[in-house]
């Protein structure tokens, strides 16, 4: 494993590979990393691409939505929501996903481990 | 403390219950096992019948080996108990096996009477109760031409719509000078035996059978009393039923005279230990031949096992209510004059064939019985009047009176009603248990459904279930929310309305417009549905692509493994022997699981991502278009081949099929839509349970509309007959855009139809008689929605922007690693993996 990854940041792809209001899979440091643009708020959020409920690599295909002022994504699979910032479950509190640190810079998407 | 044995003798439907009831119960100090003379589990018998239309044994299953394993309940099919131990408590089965318990459940059901008429025992001479005796009057059906059922009750006319099903001139002979002699009066019985006859079947009343010989023309030869005779290949006796007490008869436990296990309030026998529930059981001298009451005792057998004294088994009410061979027959209370003084109102009309004969108690005061046939509208009204004995208005003639135009027919409101009225009776669902359920926050009929269950089963209490609902709402002071959520203070139909209205072609314009928030997976994907019936976009414009998850954002189904189903469309079913061979060669390819589906076309599973756009180049260049699968869109139209090859056929369904599929296809709607075009009234494409169902007939087509298979299975209505198929597509165009108009979200055509005040009648008026003046506009919509028509995965596998998001990664070309298959039948099939839990916090 690439010990630097803890600190530094790491190059994905350019910013126009992003679809507005959807998301993508990347791959790095050999986690699958769902990765959504907001349009309205204009954000980026990384989280981990795996369901826990539905046993898949499926979180970048599913809608990003909001409640209150929470943004999140629905599973595709069987619609469990997750708080993009944060990773938590909505709809059970004992599921959290892990988090990344993402951010447009030069153009590039770029992903880095959340300390 | 050990666990208690229970064994079950019999896994019938009360059976089942039984063993439902205790895994329902959540008490764990239970092991059970159950016993069947049958091959299979459990199955609903009494939609037996729809075994002809199509039904296989698997979709009247009640329940499966898994359910049972799951709840820890041992079962041994095919092996019949034979003898009861009581002494030493064990049972004792047919290959030998000796089994202890603690309690014993005799649940073994009833066998059909067979007369004792000489010569009843021949090879086509058949009983109607277990899917085996189908299978095997199936097999008769044949080589036959002609069948005759012995028995015009409700069971013995269920045998005739088999036998009519089954495509052989059909007789029905009946002891009795009436059919459904127990249920019906003389009048209702006639006006039966006539609709019954306009629909081919011949009705022969007060025939005994006196033998069955030899026939010349036929197989057998019926003889009768009289001197008449007729001929027939096959014969199904459905005389009744006799309570299966064999087992008890041996060991001693108390039998009632004419048969039956005597059984006491606690559905107990007069053996320690041992209770008898269902159609074996005689409680008060009196056999239940009905589902409802066998349910009952099971829950209340259950129920005395777990220490409950006070549940007890008061008898049952055997009002009924059903449709027989398409003609709606109801009977309540007691309809033969057996209570002294009692007088009746009697409304015949024989121009539209309506009879409907109220029966009151001397001082006018209560009802006593009633029986309707050919409209039945009045049951819920009248069956809980006699229910809950209540007061019948000052003229009661108004309850069986038809409404004149306009008026709202006579009845009563749901307000009238006590508190204990029943008004599911297959989930034994009460008005105080719907009340209880709305002070709880069920506020719609689907929240009504799953918390009580009601209007779940038979759903014929669906109509009275949402007036209790609606009225305890308004009671409540409840304005009933129908948000579609929280972006949006409208309902789908609102929206449908806005997007209409002002031409809105963006999920964001229509935020903007009138939402708030990021919207959400309920509202998007909605919106975006609105959005596609409206204006046809193609459905992977960049504003539209983050409306849809999983199925309309890649164009496949999702399955469980995130890899998805790949569904070219094979309008009607056709399919050239060519196409065949590309399919089998993508199939082969991309090594896809490969399956023959219900709608008549092939699926292929198990894609990924970034084998779609190659998998589908393959296909749309060897001519296939997409058959969005994936969509609440249209899916297939069923068709049988009609005219062109069968000696049957009397128009040309498959032609008819590709084209309505062509006219159609792709179109965006609330859920998704099925076609079924038969070319005779055999109805081999099944067009009754689909959306829309065409049957042709000498004089055209019949449109049925509404039908659906599913959770909830339903025949469509029949909106109008005899049509051209110039009337069929108008009608057709005007229907549909009306439903996408004003359905709500996921409401299938058949509970848009239920929901739609007037109902059917309603539509007509609508679509035929222009009464809302917007068929011009209707039609105007959906010519827009066929001209703009593409394939999306045509133009998709064009566009090299849109590819782009077929891959796995979007920084990699690696697959992902998560996917595992196994191989079964020579087949791939996903193998469920957990994928180290380090990607979890």
């Amino acid at each position: 494993m690439n010990t630097t990854a803890n600190t530094t940041w790491t190059d994905i792809c350019p910013a126009s590979d992003l679809t507005p209001n959807a998301g993508i899979c990347a791959l790095y440091n050999e986690q699958q990393v769902a990765i959504f643009l907001c349009k309205q708020s204009n954000s980026v959020y990384a989280i981990a691409n795996y369901d826990p409920f539905g046993k898949a690599n499926v979180l970048s295909r599913g809608i990003i939505g909001s409640t209150q002022d929470i943004t999140y994504v629905a599973s595709p699979l069987y619609k469990q929501r997750f708080n993009l910032s944060t990773g938590e479950c909505l709809d059970s509190a004992e599921h959290k996903l892990k988090t990344f640190n993402v951010r447009i810079e030069n153009d590039q998407v770029q992903l880095k481990e959340a300390s | 403390m050990s666990k208690q044995r229970v064994i079950v003798v019999g896994n019938g439907m009360v059976g089942h219950k039984f063993i439902d009831t205790i895994i329902g119960s959540d008490n764990h100090n239970f092991e059970v096992i159950t016993f069947s003379e049958e091959s299979r589990l459990a199955y609903d018998r009494v939609q037996l019948s729809y075994f002809f239309s199509g039904k296989t044994a698997d979709d009247l299953a009640l329940t499966d080996a898994a359910y049972y394993e799951e709840n820890g309940i041992k079962f041994v099919l095919n092996d019949k108990v034979v003898d009861l131990d009581f002494p030493n408590k064990n049972v004792i089965t047919a290959s030998g096996r000796v089994e202890s318990y603690d309690k014993l459940v005799l649940a073994t059901g009833s066998f059909p009477f067979v007369p004792p008429i000489p010569g009843n025992d021949q090879e086509h001479c058949h009983v109607y109760r277990t899917i085996d005796d189908l299978e095997k009057i199936t097999e008769s059906g044949k080589s036959s031409k002609v069948g005759v059922v012995i028995g015009g009750g409700l069971l013995g006319l269920e045998a005739g719509n088999a036998l009519v099903n089954l495509g052989v001139e059909t007789h029905i002979v009946e002891f009795a000078p009436r059919l459904m002699a127990v249920q019906l009066d003389d009048g209702g019985g006639a006006l039966l035996k006539r609709k019954i006859e306009e629909l081919g079947v011949q009705v022969h009343t007060q025939k005994a059978t006196t033998e069955i010989v030899a026939g010349e023309q036929c197989r057998y030869r019926m003889n009768f009393a009289d001197g008449s005779f007729l001929e027939t290949d096959m014969i199904i006796f459905s005389a009744g039923i006799r309570p299966q007490d064999e087992l008890a008869r041996t060991s001693g436990i108390a039998i009632g005279e004419r048969g039956g296990i005597v059984i006491n309030n606690h559905c107990q026998t007069n053996i320690d230990d041992v209770y008898a529930i269902g159609e074996c059981a005689l409680w008060e001298n009196f056999i239940f031949g009905l589902v409802a009451p066998g349910y009952q005792m099971a829950k209340v057998a259950a129920a005395h096992m777990q220490g409950d004294k006070e549940t007890e088994f008061t008898g049952a009410d055997m009002s009924t209510k059903l449709k027989l061979l398409g003609v709606d027959v109801a009977s309540i209370g007691e309809v033969h004059g057996q209570t002294p003084g009692a007088q009746s109102y009697t409304y015949h009309d024989e121009i539209e064939q309506v009879y409907k004969r109220l029966i009151v108690s001397a001082d006018g005061k209560k009802m006593v019985g009633a029986v309707l046939v050919g409209d039945v509208e009045a049951y819920g009204t009248l069956l809980q009047l006699k229910l809950n004995d209540m007061d019948l208005p000052a003229n009661p003639s108004v309850l069986i009176l038809p409404s004149a135009d306009g008026e709202e027919a006579a009845g009563m409101g749901v307000d009238a009603l006590p508190d204990t009225a029943a008004i599911c009776s297959c989930f034994d669902v009460s008005k105080g248990d719907i009340k209880e359920a709305v002070a709880a926050g069920c506020c719609s009929m689907g929240d009504l459904k799953e918390s009580t269950k009601a209007a779940t089963g038979c759903g014929g209490c669906s109509a009275l279930a949402k007036q209790v609902l609606d009225s305890e709402l308004a009671s409540l002071g409840f304005e009933v929310n129908t948000d579609i959520c929280e972006h949006f203070a409208y309902s789908r139909q609102e929206l449908a309305d806005i997007v209409r209205v002002k031409k809105i072609k963006t999920f964001s314009a229509l935020l903007s417009e009138c939402g708030s928030g990021l919207g959400c997976e309920i509202c998007k994907p909605a919106v975006a549905n609105i959005l596609a019936a409206y204006w046809n976009e193609y459905v992977l414009e960049d504003e539209h692509v983050g409306l849809q998850d999983t199925n309309d954002n890649y164009l496949g189904n999702m399955q469980k493994d995130g890899t998805y189903s790949v569904v070219p469309r094979m309008p009607g079913g056709e399919v050239t022997p060519d196409g065949l061979i590309v399919i089998g060669q993508v199939a082969k390819e991309f090594n896809l699981y490969t399956k023959v589906t219900g709608g008549a076309r092939v699926d292929l599973f198990g894609a990924q991502l970034h084998q779609l756009p190659a998998i589908w180049k393959k296909l749309v260049d060897a001519g296939f278009e997409t058959g969005h699968a994936y969509g609440k869109s249209l899916r297939t139209v069923k068709s049988c081949v009609g005219d062109t090859w069968c000696r049957y056929g009397v128009k040309n369904s498959i032609g008819f099929a590709i084209e309505l599929e062509n006219r159609y296809k792709g179109l965006r709607s609330p859920h998704k839509v099925k076609f079924g075009v038969s070319g005779c009234t055999r109805e081999c494409a099944e067009a009754q349970g689909k959306d829309f169902g065409l049957i042709a007939t000498d004089g055209g087509w019949n449109l049925y509309f509404g039908g659906n298979g599913g959770m909830r299975p339903r025949h469509g209505d029949l909106f109008a007959s005899d049509l051209t198929d110039e009337q069929v597509r108008t009608y057709i165009d005007r229907i549909y855009m009306f439903y996408i108009r004003t359905a709500d979200r996921l409401q299938r055509t058949s509970v848009w139809l239920e929901n739609l005040e007037g109902g059917i009648e309603y539509l007509r008026k609508v679509v035929i008689d222009d009464s809302l003046n917007i068929n011009a506009e209707l039609e105007s919509e959906m010519e827009n929605n066929i001209a703009n028509y593409q394939c999306e995965w045509k133009t998709t596998i064009e566009n090299p922007e849109k590819l782009k998001r077929f891959n796995h990664f979007i920084n990699s070309k690696e697959e992902d690693s998560g996917l595992a298959f196994k191989v079964v039948r020579g087949q791939r099939f996903p193998l469920a993996k957990e994928i180290e839990i380090t990607e979890l916090v």
